[in-house]
């Protein structure tokens, strides 16, 4: 092995796929061998069955669109917001000193520190779910867009002066395009946390949802169920991620 | 009083934390006549591309002033176009675009330009995927397309090979042999500014001033089996003793 030095897409995919071998034949040596009892962690096979079920009896497929449509809705809203805001504050110098310090504090303030005001405020409903995960990820997205605004390279910009740009036409013809590969990155990476949140928001006063479904799972000492779900979100994450990633190739051929 | 007349130009940078500040230059003066190729020749650190961005526009002087055709000079303007020494194509343009770029830029210009710049078959390649003489060639033609009064070029060669570097300078030439558009060229290289310029003005180290003007008699069109003729290597003899000293005031000032 040589630093930095790249591997082909073959070797890469098998690489990948290697490590999930590995780590489902360590569950298997475990749970199969007996040295964790099957009451704290279920086998692969049982585990899989489980989930089977979970789908064929119990419409878990339900819960899976509920949770999703959450992290979907709230992070949509957030982004309508914190990416135009964030493209402003970016550009224009007073409009970032004027939220940056509010929004820097605000982003440290936990979602789900959140919730039970929330539910005083908005009840148990879909309201108050959205709410969680916009909370937890409009700061993030206002602050990294202006960032990656912010720091576009000066010398495009002056070069555009040179060729009679106005003030407008430098956000319009230069942040904007030149921040857009950017600006998705950081939205596939808050689309990461805002699963974080929603499954926190359905841990607490939540009657639908995978995490609803992880927290009812406890309450008969279902590990199976539990360890099933948390993989779904694993699963969806990742799903999302790669198309994310498809997307932003696509749409920014000159940057990949 | 010139077609481009620098009048008494100063420009301070204030201190960074409470250090000294820095006069960069001290009551320049220079006049270009219109069709004029001028060299601004110095050592680095001298001052020449600041001289060069107060004329773009692009920085503001701390007295004195700058006058095209004219007019004073305050901000950025189509009218002084501008080749940087950092590669500045918009990467997310392919080469047809960037230089359609410029608000008096046309589709035919830029269609003409790309022929003149040898770029023919590459009007639709993102600047990744360019050389590093290609790019410099598009930004040439990006500057040119926009039919500035006067051309403005900061070392536009100086992050190139020997041999790439030789053929820019004939290039360039050939376009100022055809077309005679008024350039102001800064560069460090003394081979550079005999073969290209009608004149070249030599700078002193910080803080720079026009030190000494000199007329290169050398007849058009230019060949590259010039650099090896007596009358260039006279002048290059008597450049290189007056850039030597400027060097060395400017060792010793950093020693100090």
């Amino acid at each position: 092995m040589e630093p930095l030095r790249p591997v082909s897409r073959r070797a890469k995919l098998a690489l990948g796929t290697a490590f999930f071998v590995v780590f489902f034949a360590l569950w298997a040596l475990v749970t199969f061998g007996g040295a964790i009892d099957s009451m704290f962690l279920k086998d692969p096979l049982y585990t899989l069955v489980t989930g089977y079920k979970l789908f064929a009896e119990f419409n878990f497929i339900r819960d899976v669109g509920v949770t999703l449509w959450r992290v979907v809705g709230g992070f949509v809203i957030a982004a309508l917001i914190g990416v135009p805001l964030g493209i402003v504050m970016g550009a224009y110098k007073p409009v970032e000193a004027f939220f940056e310090p509010f929004v820097s504090f605000a982003r440290y303030l936990p979602a789900s520190a959140f919730i039970p005001l929330l539910i005083l405020w908005a009840g148990v409903g879909e309201t108050q779910k959205l709410a969680v995960i916009f909370l937890g990820s409009v700061f993030q997205i206002v602050l990294m867009v202006a960032v990656i605004v912010g720091s576009t390279r000066r010398e495009l910009v002056e070069a555009a002066y040179t060729l009679g740009a106005s003030g407008r036409d430098i956000v319009k013809r230069v942040l904007l395009p030149g921040a857009g590969p950017q600006i998705a990155e950081a939205l596939r990476l808050v689309l990461g946390w805002a699963w974080t949140y929603v499954i926190v928001a359905e841990l607490v006063g939540s009657s639908s949802g995978i995490g609803y479904m992880i927290m009812d799972s406890q309450r008969l000492l279902d590990t199976g169920q539990m360890i099933f779900g948390i993989f779904c979100i694993g699963v969806i994450g990742l799903a999302s991620d790669l198309m994310f990633k498809w997307a932003n190739q696509r749409l920014y051929p000159w940057a990949f | 009083m010139g077609f481009l007349a620098i009048e008494s130009l100063s420009r301070v940078f204030p201190g960074v934390r409470g250090g000294a500040p820095t006069q960069a230059l001290d009551k320049t003066d220079l006049a270009v006549e219109d069709n004029d190729f001028i060299c601004l020749l110095g050592p680095s650190g001298c001052g020449k591309s600041t001289l060069l961005r107060i004329v773009a526009g692009l920085d503001s002087p701390s007295t004195g002033r700058v006058m095209l055709d004219g007019a004073p000079v305050t901000t950025p303007s189509p009218d002084r176009g501008m080749v940087f020494q950092s590669y500045t194509l918009f990467p997310w343009l392919t080469v047809r675009q960037n230089i359609l770029f410029g608000s008096r830029s046309t589709a035919q210009k830029a269609k003409e330009l790309v022929a003149r710049v040898g770029l023919r078959g590459f009007e639709n390649h993102y600047p990744k995927t360019l050389s590093g003489g290609m790019q410099q060639r598009t930004a040439l033609a990006r500057a040119l397309a926009n039919d500035p009064k006067i051309l403005l070029l900061d070392e536009p060669f100086g992050a190139l090979d020997n041999q790439t570097r030789a053929l820019m300078q004939e290039l360039l030439l050939g376009i100022w042999e055809a077309d005679r558009k008024t350039v102001l060229f800064v560069t460090h290289d003394i081979d550079e500014a005999i073969f290209m310029a009608n004149r070249v003005a030599v700078m002193s180290a910080r803080p720079g001033r026009i030190k000494s003007e000199v007329k290169i008699d050398l007849p058009h069109p230019r060949h590259y089996t010039m650099k090896t003729s007596p009358e260039f290597s006279g002048y290059k003899a008597r450049l290189t003793e007056e850039i030597r000293i400027e060097a060395m005031k400017t060792v010793q000032m950093e020693q100090s």
